[in-house]
């Protein structure tokens, strides 16, 4: 069976002093029918672009400039703009960052999700309705027949949130792709949307693709777990492999930095530094200014992935290293 | 082609019906009432004079004919005549006397005794017509001349800008080229250009003033569409497979809706303002106040000083000018999201 997506040496470039710089440089992701996939990565390393290439979204002038990207089976980087239409929103899904301003301010929040219901499917105004009164039963918005008419900001950032969620689901696309769904709610919401999405991820069977730098989020939710550094996956591997096992001196210094994971009275750990901007990224492992295990090749040659268990799978000098010998 | 009077009754019943149909769609939609009764307690007092010019204008529109006394001339009973001719129906005929406010005999000697003594609360002009009658019918004109060239100007700006600023590139560099161009000739002149080329009438006068007016909205609307491009919404729409052409009228053109309103009502006074000017150089629209001012400004410097047919002029526009743009501040405070979110 054909993976819902399949992204292969995608390259995604934005114009920088002179050249365009690729912001994401080669990612290779694949995310299984009904599984749930997490990409990990501090702010700026090209998680949102790599999602927006995939539903060929990048905004101008960025530009998808090498790869493939397969959905189900099928490659969508020739697809004609309608087409392509037809893609987004029923076969591969998204929801933003912020509930805030993810739903247009001036239109009733009913009449956005009926407009996402009739934008793939031939049904009736009515029936379009009735289908998002169920939707918003289903994603837990209290009294869902008063919601319909109300407007955005008459709703919480929670209950906003449920609505673009109720809208991603409104064509049952085969991918939801979930870009930091929870970052700009409160904690308590979190969790409740948190549980939403996984109701709901088992009860359409539909394969999630996470976005997010919370690692406590990765946990909860994901079923293999990608780790994303400037550009390149880093390591790859099931959840259990990353997080506890994780090898790569990058993911690592992720882990220790989690306040969860620090010991009480103990100074948080911290990876030292800041993500270098896109167009000084150094030409070797892109962490090897970072890193407190680099030594000679790091900073020269383009680390290649060391298989360490199934599917576990790490891009570093120093794990190859240590396997090897 | 039919007669100018069945097209200008058309327009009052249509601007009639739009009028119920805009109060029917604010009274039901929630953020529509809400920005009504704000602007309502911010601004009765200018809601109401704005509210009595119109109507004056309306009752200056709907004209038919008949109903003319025995005895007049033949083209007198088949000329139609407004409402507002109809109450002034008494006084209105130019009777060639010149008469102060309430003057019970003639100004200047020469002239026939008054045939309505005491009825000119305003006097008459030196032509003998009724100053308030003039006045009265004045607001037909600049209310037209606002609201053309609005109609003529925005849809223009809006139009331009929207898709200069969401399409960018090329279609953007045109845009801003016309724009340029336009914004660096000086506006006097090239309205007065325009205007010799097309000939003077109502409607070119407000093509002119709709040509050299869009300039401004239209790198407002093209700013706005530029920042709402970029916003979640739009691209979350985008993400649902909602299509360009419909992304821009569902989900753009809404969200400029507030930018358009308080835009019109600026504009408004400006435009009105602007064709006094083009009167005050004599190619303005006939029987408008600009023109009652330019007519009377001669006779400031008789002695005794001829005063009321500028003032009442004068008076009428300012009081215009001032309500619209009392309602046009009040409006921006309501509409305008950043100060929405102050009051919430």
């Amino acid at each position: 069976m054909s993976p819902v997506l399949e992204v292969q040496g995608l390259v995604t470039s934005f114009p920088g002093d002179g050249d365009r710089v690729p912001v994401v440089d080669g990612i290779d992701l694949r995310i299984g029918s009904g599984e749930v996939l997490a990409l990990v990565g501090e702010s700026g390393c090209g998680k949102s672009v790599a999602a927006l290439s995939c539903l060929r979204l990048v905004p101008r002038p960025g530009r998808i400039e090498a790869g493939r990207i397969a959905v189900d089976g099928r490659d969508i980087l020739p697809l004609s703009v309608p087409e392509m239409r037809r893609v987004r929103g029923h076969e591969v899904s998204m929801i933003f960052q912020e509930p805030m301003t993810s739903l247009n301010p001036v239109t009733r929040v009913g009449d956005q999700v009926v407009e996402a219901i009739r934008l793939h499917e031939r049904v009736s105004r009515a029936a379009a309705r009735a289908r998002t009164l169920e939707l918003f039963r289903r994603v837990g918005i209290p009294d869902p027949e008063e919601r319909l008419d109300a407007f955005p900001h008459q709703l919480s950032g929670g209950l906003k949130q449920r609505v673009v969620i109720a809208m991603a689901l409104a064509a049952v696309p085969k991918l939801l792709i979930a870009d930091e769904p929870t970052t700009a709610l409160d904690v308590t919401i979190q969790a409740q949307i948190l549980q939403l999405l996984r109701d709901l991820q088992r009860e359409y069977r539909m394969a999630v693709w996470l976005i997010t730098h919370d690692l406590g989020i990765v946990n909860e939710l994901a079923d293999r777990v990608a780790v994303m550094y400037a550009g390149r996956i880093v390591e790859e591997g099931s959840r259990l492999d990353v997080l506890a096992g994780a090898a790569h001196p990058y993911t690592r210094g992720l882990l220790r930095s989690m306040p969860a994971r620090a010991t009480p009275g103990e100074r948080l750990a911290e990876i030292p530094g800041v993500v270098p901007p896109p167009d000084e990224w150094p030409a070797g492992c892109r962490f090897a200014t970072r890193c407190e295990r680099a030594f000679e090749p790091c900073s020269s040659e383009v680390p290649g992935p060391t298989d360490l268990s199934g599917s576990h799978r790490a891009w570093c000098h120093a794990v190859a290293r240590e396997r090897g010998a | 082609m039919p007669d100018p009077h069945v097209v200008s009754n058309a327009v009052v019943a249509l601007l009639f019906g739009g009028g119920v149909a805009a109060g029917v769609f604010v009274r039901r939609n929630r953020l529509w009432r809400e920005a009504a009764g704000e602007l309502w307690r911010r601004r009765p007092l200018a809601l109401l004079v704005v509210a009595l010019y119109v109507l004056l204008a309306l009752a200056d529109s709907v004209a038919w004919v008949g109903g003319v006394e025995e005895g007049a001339d033949v083209v007198a009973t088949h000329e139609p005549r407004s409402l507002v001719d109809r109450a002034f129906s008494r006084i209105a005929e130019p009777q060639a006397s010149y008469s102060a406010p309430f003057a019970e005999a003639e100004f200047y000697a020469p002239y026939r005794p008054l045939a309505h003594p005491g009825r000119h609360p305003l006097g008459t002009d030196i032509l003998g017509r009724d100053v308030l009658h003039l006045t009265v019918k004045g607001a037909r004109v600049a209310l037209l001349i606002g609201g053309l060239t609005s109609l003529i100007a925005i849809p223009l700006a809006l139009l331009l800008g929207v898709s200069a600023g969401y399409f960018g590139g090329r279609i953007d560099d045109a845009v801003f080229f016309v724009m340029s161009t336009l914004a660096s000739m000086p506006g006097l002149l090239l309205l007065i250009a325009l205007i010799m080329v097309m000939g003077r009438s109502t409607l070119s006068v407000c093509i002119a003033l709709g040509v050299t007016s869009w300039v401004g909205f239209s790198r407002i609307a093209r700013g706005e569409t530029l920042k709402l491009r970029e916003l979640d919404y739009v691209q979350a729409a985008r993400a649902l497979g909602v299509s360009e052409p419909r992304l821009l009228v569902r989900h753009l053109l809404p969200n400029l809706m507030h930018l358009v309103i308080i835009t019109f009502v600026l504009m408004f006074s400006g435009l009105v303002l602007s064709e006094a000017i083009l009167s005050w150089l004599g190619i303005g629209v006939a029987g408008s106040w600009g023109q009652m001012i330019d007519q009377a400004r001669d006779e400031l410097s008789r002695e005794p000083v001829i005063w009321w047919n500028i003032a009442a002029a004068g008076t009428a526009l300012f009081g215009l000018l001032l309500a619209v743009n009392f309602v046009g501040d009040a409006l921006r405070d309501t509409l305008d999201p950043r100060t929405l979110r102050e009051r919430r």
